[in-house]
């Protein structure tokens, strides 16, 4: 990948490298070719990595003190608040790290979503990143059990019972979801053992990701094809690492706020009451992040169909790339798709408040209503805003100014170069 | 020109998440207590977590269990720190079941601080039976499971009033103003003087509701002041390296602005 | 000193103090992930054991279960006892007197932790050259006040705190 052959000083680093080049690979990521105009939302790549390794770092531990028993989750969890050493720390740097991490990670798609980096050539960075996200939610899920609360309980039931929607074969699967006949120990096991595994499933994914990110390199605020290396380009290292610590050190004061200050603020108070099978809480919710997928399941009327635009509405992001017709990537030269964006912003954050609202009157309207848009953003407006949108004129390189003059700011590319 | 920014997020955010009122219905919000432990430096009131203890003691403790707690607990930093005399002798007034002895019988013996607090009903099952088929929730974490957290116990010791006009209630159920739904299967657990303080504080039902909740604040969170004294530290420290690193990411980035 | 030469100098300090900083903070955070591996609190706390006596014969001896490790009580013979008195402290290779392993004017208890010096198995009583313990693992053989003497367990088995509430009970820890 990289540009020229990397040779080691020392004699020993050249035995070794010809044997693993791992040398060769330090070099690459640290001189790897930067776009230098990307702005701070770029930084959520590295404060991703942050999050997956401080979740995978406090599990272990975590897990060392848990205890995957029906019986004995609930107390072996105030085993840990109460008598580890910091097992209070740990376990509220885990909790609340879940939610840090699916900040970023929206904070991440989002960004991709106004830039365009979905595009080609990055149509496998994006659907890789996809998959990720699904094994987040997965293991945010399965991890949401452990504790073994009602909202644990009564979560994993619902989300399990979605299975259940399936035609002929669905109270067969749900069953063997369970091992049980409902959501019993044998369920809280395998979850256990199943979020241990999925954290080393996503680092895998991450590896791939970043991999398949470094054949085409970073797309940038421009949105334009950069030659690497050149001048609109920077080493990774110095400049784009400590960056990407600075905002990772603004990012751990927010998440530090939550550890300290406000642990459970972003859990429900009903997860502090051991699961009971014979008392469904009145109004169960799942955790934020996954609410607005839970507002489109409730809009639906129908088990099946609801099951069904709710996956649907993920899987609808893996046809993405080729749903979006436009030429141009980035939102910055597209006057029409950046009103449409922001639309879709709004559509999503309100379906994220309706799901956590109960689904009767106008909740209900509007969360349908809610769901109707989320669809056609992909599936009408991405389309034809491409084909008919006149878009705004684009720079040669982020380094010079927009060639033809026209509306758009030729001060732009500037601006974005100044910023650090 | 329009771009991906920060205050534009922001402005959605406040929009689309305006406080919502669809749950308060028909009970009010909670009293606001001005609690010692709230805030970014909050601490516990030790004399208040004492005559806490002793109100659940003396009180609650007849009905409620509190089975994550032991009575060491009682003497560690940042809870009620009783001496460890003191710990001893209320560990040792609690007869504790043990066993099996070598015969393999079950014995009781005084309980020991490393023993977890007694609870009044051999098991739930039990607990229900006897208190006409309410379960007494145990109350270790009951603080952080219930919405209003404090606030709200302590409002619903002190919300006990007649029902409304037209308002039937069954035997055995009464009437709170903050509790949700407004029935409560528990009779008003507090009156004037049912314990009386060692250390002379008058036993109002507001002091005794006060207090055993801030007693039941800590058992929830037993590690809040280390907590909050820990989070102090970390964000100064955060804030002095960020501004570190700002500085050094100015020096770094200035080789490549100056070429501009 | 040229401008130049000040500013190279700023930015040497500034980077060396954001290092430094930063390996404080990372240092800071490695000690809660090591300390919670350590006995917690539950177990620090966890309760002494009191052992019922009365029951046992001279010569006799039981093992009860304290902080999940064996002790062996044993009430010795006057016989016994003689014999552990009268080895040379010469013929010791951890040399300890058999009244420094007792409680004075009660010496025919012996009160140690069943545990082999080498490395952790439970010796056998009443075997091994001495009359005392036998240890299958590696060989070690311990006399009858449980010293070592002969094998490759370098010390003489561990005497826990304990004390005597009364005539018949052991309270240990």
């Amino acid at each position: 990948m990289s540009e020229h052959e990397y040779k080691p000083k020392s004699k020993a680093g050249k035995w070794f490298n010809d044997r693993l080049p791992l040398l060769t690979l330090g070099a690459h990521l640290t001189d790897y070719p930067t776009p230098k105009n990307l702005n701070y939302w770029w930084t959520f790549g590295g404060i991703l990595t942050f999050c997956l390794l401080t979740q995978i770092i406090t599990g272990i531990v975590l897990a060392m003190h848990y205890v995957a028993h029906a019986d004995l989750a609930f107390a072996s969890v105030e085993h840990i608040m109460r008598d580890v050493n910091y097992g209070w720390l740990i376990r509220y740097i885990h909790s609340n790290g879940a939610s840090m991490f699916f900040l970023a990670v929206y904070i991440h798609i989002f960004r991709s979503l106004f830039y365009g980096s979905y595009k080609s050539p990055r149509e496998v960075i994006w659907i890789i990143g996809l998959m990720i996200y699904l094994l987040m939610m997965a293991a945010a899920f399965m991890g949401y059990v452990l504790p073994w609360g009602q909202m644990s309980f009564w979560g994993a039931t619902v989300i399990t019972n979605l299975f259940s929607a399936i035609p002929l074969v669905g109270d067969s699967i749900t069953t063997w979801l369970w091992g049980a006949y409902s959501v019993d120990n044998p369920t809280l096991n395998r979850f256990f053992s199943l979020h241990y595994l999925i954290p080393f499933l996503i680092l895998g994914l991450v590896v791939l990701h970043i991999w398949a990110l470094h054949v085409p390199g970073n797309n940038n605020p421009v949105g334009i094809d950069i030659k690497k290396p050149s001048k609109d380009t920077v080493p990774f290292h110095p400049y784009i690492t400590i960056k990407d610590t600075f905002a990772l050190l603004l990012f751990m004061i927010v998440f530090a706020g939550f550890v300290f200050f406000t642990p459970n603020v972003l859990g429900h108070s009903d997860n502090y009451i051991p699961a009971n099978p014979l008392v469904t809480p009145a109004h169960i919710v799942p955790e934020w992040y996954l609410l607005p997928f839970y507002a489109i399941l409730r809009s639906v009327p129908d088990k099946l169909g609801g099951v069904i635009l709710m996956f649907g509405a993920i899987f609808i992001l893996f046809v993405l790339p080729w749903l979006d017709t436009s030429k141009v990537r980035s939102a910055v030269f597209r006057p029409i798709y950046r009103q449409f964006y922001w639309i879709f912003v709004i559509d999503v954050l309100m379906l994220g408040y309706m799901g956590a609202m109960p689904a009767e009157g106008i909740y209900l309207v509007l969360a349908r209503v809610g769901t109707v848009y989320y669809f056609l953003h992909f599936i009408v407006v991405m389309p034809l805003v491409g084909l008919f949108e006149k878009t705004d004129p684009i720079p040669m390189s982020i380094s010079e100014p927009v060639l033809t003059g026209g509306g758009a700011e030729p001060s732009l590319a500037k601006k974005d170069n100044g910023k650090i | 020109m329009a771009k991906f920014n920060f205050t534009k997020i922001l402005s959605i955010l406040t929009i689309t998440f305006i406080p919502n009122t669809i749950f308060s219905a028909e009970q009010i919000d909670p009293i606001k207590v001005d609690w010692s432990f709230k805030g970014l430096t909050g601490k516990f009131d030790r004399a208040s977590l004492q005559r806490g203890f002793q109100v659940y003691k003396e009180v609650c403790s007849s009905c409620h269990s509190m089975q994550y707690l032991s009575y060491r607990n009682l003497g560690e930093p940042g809870g009620p720190e009783f001496s460890e005399a003191e710990v001893k002798a209320i560990a040792a007034s609690i007869e504790i079941e043990d066993g099996p002895d070598s015969q393999g019988e079950m014995f009781t013996r005084p309980g020991r601080p490393s023993d977890k607090f007694k609870s009044p009903y051999p098991n739930v099952n039990a607990s229900i039976a006897a208190n006409g088929g309410a379960y007494p929730p145990d109350m270790s974490v009951l603080v952080k499971a219930r919405p209003g957290g404090s606030n709200y116990i302590y409002s619903v010791l002190v919300g006990y009033e007649d029902p409304p006009a037209g308002m039937e209630l069954d035997d055995g159920v009464y009437y709170n103003k903050y509790m949700i739904g407004n029935k409560i299967k528990m009779s008003s657990p507090l009156s004037e003087g049912i314990v009386e303080y060692a250390d002379g504080t008058e036993a109002s039902v507001n002091q005794m509701a006060k207090d055993v909740t801030t007693f039941l604040s800590w058992a929830a969170e037993p590690e809040l002041e280390e907590r909050h004294r820990t989070g102090v530290k970390v964000i100064i420290y955060l804030i002095l390296l960020t501004v570190l690193v700002y500085l050094s990411m100015k020096k770094i980035w200035s080789r490549i602005d100056s070429e501009i | 000193m040229s401008k130049e030469e000040k500013n190279v100098n700023r930015r040497d300090f500034l980077f060396t103090a954001s290092y430094t900083v930063g390996a404080v903070g990372l240092g800071a955070v490695v000690w809660p992930l090591i300390d919670q591996m350590n006995p917690d609190k539950a177990q620090q706390a966890l309760a002494t054991t009191e052992v019922d006596i009365s029951n046992v014969e001279p010569g006799k001896s039981i093992t009860v279960l304290w902080r999940g490790k064996p002790v062996f009580l044993k009430r010795r013979t006057p016989d016994e006892i003689a014999e552990a008195r009268a080895v040379s402290m010469d013929d010791l290779p951890d040399p300890q007197k058999d009244e420094e392993r007792v409680k004075e004017g009660k010496d025919e208890w012996l009160v140690m932790l069943g545990v082999c010096t080498h490395l952790g198995c439970v010796p056998l009583k009443d075997k091994g050259d001495y009359k005392g313990w036998f240890c299958p693992c590696h060989g070690s053989h311990y006399d009858v006040s449980g010293r070592i003497r002969k094998g490759p367990a370098p010390k003489n088995m561990e005497i826990p705190k304990f004390e005597f509430v009364d005539n018949n009970t052991i309270k240990i820890g």
